[in-house]
């Protein structure tokens, strides 16, 4: 290895520096002081644990994305967490018992096995709630309402909240008898919204004509909120969950719409991702200047049923890292004082004085005169007559 | 009103887009065959145009870099389209995406080596065939390869089949038939709905005009 390999960071590895560091600390308190004051319980899930619970229910997406080691101890198999919502869902499973609704935040490091996107950072740092125990849409509106709020509590404007609903998708290609080899060619074509190509795939592989047009219609289906009133036009005839499904978006969105009124929002039936473990309205903000989801999220009912507590659930996940990239970086250091080395015993309790009424000095280690803009100093503590006063530099 | 970048093929499939933009009232502020630039405005202030290669068109789409793009379904199947929307299929530019080999010898068996320029293309076609294959990546004269027993078999772009048969070579099995097509980033349809949505419609409007 060549001297100047041995520094690299693995790709898509990321290390914070200093100012953004401070950024980052700020952002994640700001969120979980706003979480607390919302009712949510921090809780620190481990690092690693074995892939058995990470990867059932609300995980099985996860396993290509998990980096995995062996247990010295026990011989299984351990991943590092790339996402924290199974831990949230085996916790409210298993680690404590609540009758009533357990209401769950955490922010910390997930790490990702290969890249989510192409340039996508692999050590994401991810925030989020989870809310267990209650199957009724206003869990659902109070999660949205949490991620708006948290989004506008950081800074972030222009933000477009996209609404879907994994159950409009899911009943029609039940009913159209697709085999799950079949379901899922349509669903990765579905993805890219190609009409011709989705058109002529149904013509070759759906035969009841109803079924094709309601699938096809699923491709058109997107945009601002005239979209639902054209979806139960164009469903008009298909099965009661489906209406009762874009009924749901109608209700949610017209409650976001009176509480966060300048949101831009977007509505799009054949948005699915996570489709295999969510099971009804799902969501995801986007923020001007960033060119993917800084948030997603959605209800994942009865996950916990593999841990053994089959519970209603709704949360979302936030991309902190993402955030941080879009906000003004603050790279004024704080202001702070100097205190040059001094044997002095009267100094050092004026430093500890200063110290304790919140400000940041930074002592003198020999009588070198440092760079203050380096240290971040624009005062320092002076002997005058006998006293320790603080002047500009 | 948010700015709106397109992202645009150069060469023969940009040819054949700029009367699809002119119909949809989109028209470059300078002529885009002559000029050197890449970046160019348009008659609609909050309009751009990018003239990138093929291949980097999903590429800028996908970042984000570049709104709307279009992009042979060649060059899209081979990118993957993480993060795409292939909303109209554009029907310009069209051929096939075949395989080829020398004329009149048999398929070979076992492991095969194949020439081509899209690699992830080729994987998935031979293992969808249940075929092992080798694949080696070039970029130009494929037809050469299995002259010089470089591969067995080729991978490419057909259009009349001429370059194939004036070196001895004959087409094999079709893998897509491919057109251009207007792609998006998904991002940016959420966003700035209300700009992109009159543009796709005017577009897809003029390409059924056409046909």
């Amino acid at each position: 290895m060549i001297n100047v390999d041995r520094w690299l960071l693995p790709d898509g590895v990321e290390e914070i520096l200093p100012t953004q560091a401070q950024g980052v600390e700020q952002l994640r308190r700001q969120l979980l002081d706003l979480y607390r004051s919302w009712g949510y319980e921090l809780v620190i899930p481990p690092l690693l644990e074995f892939t058995e619970s990470l990867f059932s229910g609300v995980g099985r997406d996860l396993e290509q994305l998990t980096l995995k080691v062996t247990d010295q101890l026990s011989g299984r198999t351990m991943g590092l967490r790339a996402d924290m919502t199974p831990q949230a869902a085996r916790m409210d499973a298993h680690s404590f018992v609540r009758q009533g609704c357990s209401r769950l935040c955490y922010a910390d490091h997930v790490l990702h096995a290969r890249p989510k996107s192409p340039l996508a950072i692999r050590t994401p740092l991810q925030a989020g709630v989870e809310l267990f125990g209650e199957a009724g849409l206003n869990a659902d509106i109070e999660v949205i309402s949490l991620l708006l709020e948290s989004l506008s509590k950081v800074g972030i404007e222009a933000v477009t909240l996209d609404l879907g609903h994994v159950g409009v998708y899911r009943v029609l290609t039940e009913l159209s008898g697709l085999s799950v080899l079949q379901e899922q060619e349509f669903f990765s074509l579905l993805q890219t919204k190609d009409q011709a190509e989705i058109k002529q795939w149904l013509n070759d592989n759906v035969e009841s004509a109803e079924s094709r047009q309601w699938l096809f219609a699923l491709s058109s289906l997107s945009g601002d909120e005239s979209i639902l009133q054209q979806a139960q036009g164009i469903l008009a005839d298909a099965p009661a969950e489906v209406h009762a499904a874009i009924d749901e978006m109608i209700e949610v969105a017209g409650v976001i719409a009176m509480r966060y009124p300048t949101i831009n929002r977007y509505f799009d039936l054949s948005e699915l991702r996570g489709y295999h473990y969510h099971t009804g309205i799902v969501f995801a903000a986007y923020a001007e200047g960033f060119g993917d989801a800084v948030a997603n999220g959605g209800r994942y009912d009865y996950i916990g049923e593999c841990f053994g507590r089959s519970r209603p659930a709704t949360g979302f996940g936030l991309n902190l890292t993402s955030i941080i990239s879009l906000l003004p970086l603050d790279d004024k250091q704080a202001a702070g004082i100097y205190a040059p080395a001094s044997g002095d015993n009267a100094q050092w309790q004026a430093i500890q004085r200063l110290r304790a009424n919140g400000e940041r000095v930074v002592s003198g280690l020999s009588v070198v005169i440092p760079d203050f803009v380096e240290l971040g100093c624009d005062r320092q503590l002076v002997l005058v007559e006998g006293e320790y006063l603080v002047q500009s530099v | 009103m948010p700015q709106l970048t397109i992202a645009l093929t150069k060469g023969r499939i940009l040819k054949e887009t700029l009367p699809l933009l002119s119909a949809a009232g989109i028209e470059p502020s300078e002529d885009i065959h002559t000029s050197r630039k890449l970046a160019f405005d348009t008659n609609m202030p909050n309009v751009r145009l990018l003239v990138l290669r093929g291949s980097d068109v999903p590429t800028y789409v996908q970042f984000g870099a570049a709104d709307m793009g279009v992009s042979g379904k060649d060059t899209l199947m081979e990118h993957g389209g993480d993060g795409l929307y292939s909303l109209v299929d554009l029907g310009i530019a069209r051929c096939k995406l075949m395989t080829a080999a020398i004329k009149g010898t048999p398929e070979k068996e076992g492991r095969v080596k194949v020439a081509t320029k899209f690699v992830n293309i080729a994987r998935q076609f031979y293992a969808e065939q249940g075929r092992q294959a080798d694949i080696i990546k070039l970029y130009g004269a494929m037809e050469l390869a299995p002259i010089m027993e470089l591969a067995d078999e080729i991978v490419d772009i057909v259009d009349t089949g001429n370059t194939l048969r004036a070196n001895g070579l004959e087409p094999r099995m079709d893998i897509a038939d491919i057109s251009s097509r207007l792609i998006a980033n998904k991002a940016s349809i959420k966003m700035k709905h209300s700009t992109m949505q009159p543009v796709i419609d005017a577009i897809a409007h003029a390409v059924k005009a056409l046909t």
